[in-house]
């Protein structure tokens, strides 16, 4: 039961944390192991839980349930195993985990997924006891050895040690003996206070190989006989191959097959090069299919239509209806585009279809769910289906889509057996994306004595969740799309926020970094900050004076107010703007000062943050996340969109998918304010945070409220019309 | 029309067959297996590709095998032979840079070049050399204080 995703009634992302969190603290324990796929299924090993392997020659196994993808997450892990299991942590190994929701499902999605932020808040507690366990097992055998009590024996180091004697075991020479014993149920866990490793500063276990050119992502699989493949999926959204000429990519030297496969074709060759001028010889005729009519007009048009309903309701505190009575009603809306992901590494996956099995190398954030949908598609059996993961180059969501493998199997499945690495181009990697949606909010408040008196705010667009994890999309309302709307930080009398579900036609949408919070933390700051001028109060007095039963995030403004010089005076067209949010289990607040150009151009000039995200396991990396989720979220302020023409998106690559560049990064400040309560989510936090900040910077300099992203520059030219 | 060439990589002589045409990242990729070089855009725009020829960088995604001749092909396999690309993973690390990674190959090839050609960079130095590189994790700012830190290290 515990496997399964959260049911039953309808749960905020905060309850549905804090329910499975608690099952989860179960699931490490007393599981069968077999890390299959690796070395390591040799006899002798130490191997109490799904997490640790040692070995006679002390070598330290951890295997990790969480793919890395940059954000950290394996030396993180590393490190909680680390420090509960007093392991030699210089001398630990790192293993990807094989598919098994079973022994490594995420405690809070109920299967093997890494996303949402929430890595280490959902294994904090099963990696903790996973090690307190591990250890309290070699003590034991130690302490049998000696006939001591084990009580007077201590770990550290990969060692254990009986003081009183001067014993030394190292944990090589104890795997025999703890073998023998049971897993204990309750293993002490340290007090934070001695912690050895967490929150000290700590290298990255990835970097050495990752500058030294040596570590494997998916896209650098090689296998004896393999191809290379490029594909083209119908440029339309839903559209199929009519017909193709493939005489002049027939003559392309190294190309060896072309294959049509109803709405995708493939070049197959002996390297990407002719697979890519292969498919460039093609003559393709596509079948639109219904969306040819599809555009972004339209799609505007339909969410705007359907933001003016009536949603589900989602919270209601107090009585915003009998507040708004009598009292001036202030609305805004608020509208952000599709985007598309552009992992740096291109979509890509390598299969070798045999008659009765199945091989699959990817990096994937969803492994388990590949190998499911892959054993689906070609009907072998789950365990026919090996996948291998790989480390990351770029996740963002992206990889939380299988799509990529069953497109590279369907290429496989004209082969004859051999392996092939179907490698996607950007433009199709643009193109054929799951993309974050289109959101559109309306908020309406009133203001009474200086303060926010009520807030009714409407979201509206695509229900992510009811297509990616249906079971927790419950009574209408999708909990990624209200989760920081619900959840709001500041203390309002009488809120109501509703959801109204928009697919919009034709185009695929997903998870983007940030995911919902991204929309709510948008919407809101932006009229918080509006709501601020309407009641001539500074932007970080207004919020402070609500932030009363947010203590965690008041301290954070305070603390951003003083690093980042708020309301020391700017040159002319400069402004600094402050976003506060608690998203993720952490508690942010952001200002970005910015310069406006008489031309309209933004030019970023600095940026402060501070964080509250409870114990900080590894501190440095959370600052580098946070410079990183501030530029990606910049990154789609300044310049995100996707638009779609005829069905089709007119996007293709880094010119028109513009990321920011090195000449365009401010510097980026982040400050950790300590704290000792669990940790919190932190990857996607900075996605949220830049672009309301950046948008009340310009607000502050210019005077012009913009709503919708990516930011408008004509309408801040000097003497535009606003 | 596949043509048998030797090309210098990395202080080796490598026989390949591969048409003047192909550029020289899926050479290196698909042919040789050195996949450190990435793919990123295939059009010069993102510099995931970038190697030294004769050690200037180069986006290997727009450099035709037929147009290198004799000249040294270096790789980030070997860049830290040199000592400006010994430093400048030796400060990549210090300050913990990377993220996901991918990207950095060739960031850490542009900043080598860079620092070969301009060993104290500045700011605006550094925003020219490196504008060319993307990095989607956003590891700009970091980037920069490496390459600061490389410079400093070589005293
Ligand atoms: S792959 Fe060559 S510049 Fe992007
Ligand atoms: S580190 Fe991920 S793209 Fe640069």
């Amino acid at each position: 039961m515990k496997h399964e995703p959260a049911r039953a009634t309808t749960l905020t992302r905060r309850q549905l944390l804090g329910r499975t969190a608690a099952a989860g603290a179960l699931l490490a324990f007393h599981l069968p192991l077999r890390a299959q796929g690796k070395a390591g299924a040799a006899g002798g090993e130490f191997a109490p839980n799904a997490f640790i392997r040692i070995e006679p020659d002390g070598r330290t196994v951890l295997v990790m349930p969480q793919v890395e993808m940059g954000q950290g997450v394996y030396t993180s892990v590393a490190l909680i195993l680390a420090e509960e299991l007093d392991a030699d942590y210089s001398r630990v190994v790192l293993e990807h985990a094989p598919p098994s929701d079973k022994l490594y499902g995420n405690p809070i999605f109920g299967i093997q997924v890494t996303g949402n932020s929430n890595s280490i808040r959902a294994f904090w507690v099963p990696l903790r006891r996973a090690g307190a366990a591990a250890r309290a097992m070699l003590v034991t055998a130690a302490a049998q050895r000696w006939h001591v009590d084990p009580a007077s024996c201590t770990a550290a180091q990969g060692e254990v040690v009986h003081a009183p004697s001067g014993r030394k075991a190292a944990y090589g020479s104890l795997v025999a003996a703890a073998r023998q014993l049971a897993p204990p149920a309750n293993p002490p866990l340290k007090d934070p206070r001695n912690f050895t490793l967490i929150g000290k500063p700590q290298h990255r276990y990835d970097t050495p190989d990752k500058v030294a050119g040596k570590t494997t992502y998916g896209i650098d699989v090689m296998l004896p006989g393999m191809r290379f493949a490029t594909i083209a999926a119908s440029p339309t959204f839903g559209g199929r191959v009519a017909s193709v000429d493939d005489s002049a990519a027939r003559t392309v030297p190294g190309v060896h097959k072309v294959i049509v496969d109803e709405d995708l074709v493939a070049v197959v060759g002996d390297h990407m090069w002719a697979a890519k001028q292969g498919l460039a010889a093609l003559v393709i005729t596509w079948d639109p299919g219904p969306n040819a009519g599809v555009d972004s007009s339209a799609i505007w048009e339909d969410l705007r239509a359907a933001s003016a309903k009536d949603g589900v309701l989602a919270k209601a505190n107090g009585d915003v209806a009998q507040a708004a009575k009598g009292a001036e009603v202030i609305e805004a809306d608020y509208e952000l585009p599709f985007l598309a992901h552009a992992t740096m590494e291109p979509m890509n996956c390598t299969v070798q279809l045999r008659k009765d099995s199945c091989e699959v190398w990817l990096g994937t954030q969803i492994i388990s769910r590949v190998q499911a949908t892959v054993a689906q598609l070609t009907g072998l059996a789950p365990e026919k289906v090996t996948v291998h993961n790989h480390y990351i180059g770029g996740g963002f969501g992206r990889r939380l889509e299988p799509d990529m493998a069953l497109k590279a199997v369907r290429v496989a499945r004209h082969l004859d057996g051999e392996p092939v690495k179907v490698v996607w181009t950007r433009e199709e990697d643009i193109q054929h994306d799951i993309y974050r949606p289109v959101y559109r909010d309306v908020i309406a408040a009133t203001l009474k004595s200086g303060r926010i008196d009520s807030w009714k705010y409407k979201i509206s667009g695509s229900a992510v969740i009811a297509r990616w994890l249906p079971p927790a999309f419950q009574k209408g309302i999708d909990i990624d799309a209200v989760d920081s709307a619900v959840d709001i930080p500041y203390d309002i009398p009488n809120l109501r926020v509703e959801y109204v579900r928009v697919e919009p036609p034709a185009v695929p949408t997903g998870f983007w970094r940030g995911v919902g919070p991204n929309n709510n933390v948008f919407a809101t700051e932006s009229f918080i900050d509006e709501l601020a001028r309407r009641a001539g109060k500074d932007p970080v007095a207004f919020r402070l004076e609500m932030l009363g039963k947010t203590p965690r995030l008041r301290a954070a403004v305070q603390h951003v107010a003083e690093k980042s010089g708020w309301g020391q005076p700017l040159p002319a067209r400069c402004g600094r703007g402050i976003s506060a949010q608690v998203s993720f289990g952490s508690f942010i607040a952001t200002v970005v000062e910015a310069e406006v150009e008489d031309a309209g151009g933004v030019h970023l000039r600095r940026v402060t943050c501070a964080v509250d995200t409870g114990i900080a396991v590894s501190p440095d990396n959370i600052r580098a996340q946070l410079q990183g989720g501030l530029i990606f979220g910049l990154t789609a302020a300044l310049y995100g969109e996707i638009t779609i023409e005829r069905g089709r998106v007119l996007q293709g690559n880094f010119h028109d998918y513009r990321i920011l560049r090195m000449d365009e990064v401010p510097p980026i400040e982040v400050f950790l304010i300590e704290s000792g309560e669990a940790p919190g989510g932190i990857g996607e936090t900075g996605t949220t945070a830049g672009p309301p900040a950046l948008r009340n910077a310009i607000y502050a300099a210019t005077g012009v409220a913009l709503r919708r992203l990516p930011i408008d520059r004509k309408r801040l030219a000097k003497g535009a019309p606003t | 029309m596949s043509l048998s060439r030797e090309l210098k990589i990395n202080g080796h002589a490598h026989a390949v067959e591969a048409p003047d045409d192909m550029p020289l990242l899926w050479v290196l990729r698909d042919l040789l297996g050195m996949t450190g070089t990435k793919f990123g855009c295939g059009i010069a725009l993102c510099g995931a590709c970038t190697v030294h020829l004769d050690g200037k960088p180069v986006r290997s995604c727009q450099l035709r095998v037929g147009a290198i001749g004799d000249r040294e092909i270096t790789t980030i396999e070997a860049i830290g032979a040199t000592p400006a690309g010994a430093r400048v993973q030796k400060a990549w690390l210090d300050l913990e840079v990377v993220q996901c990674g991918y990207c950095q190959c060739g960031q850490i090839m542009s900043a080598t070049a860079l620092l070969t050609s301009t060993p104290r960079p500045d700011d605006a130095d550094i925003n020219a050399a490196m504008a060319g590189n993307i990095c989607r994790c956003g590891t700009y700012v970091r980037i920069r204080e490496a390459i600061k830190k490389a410079a400093e290290s070589a005293t």
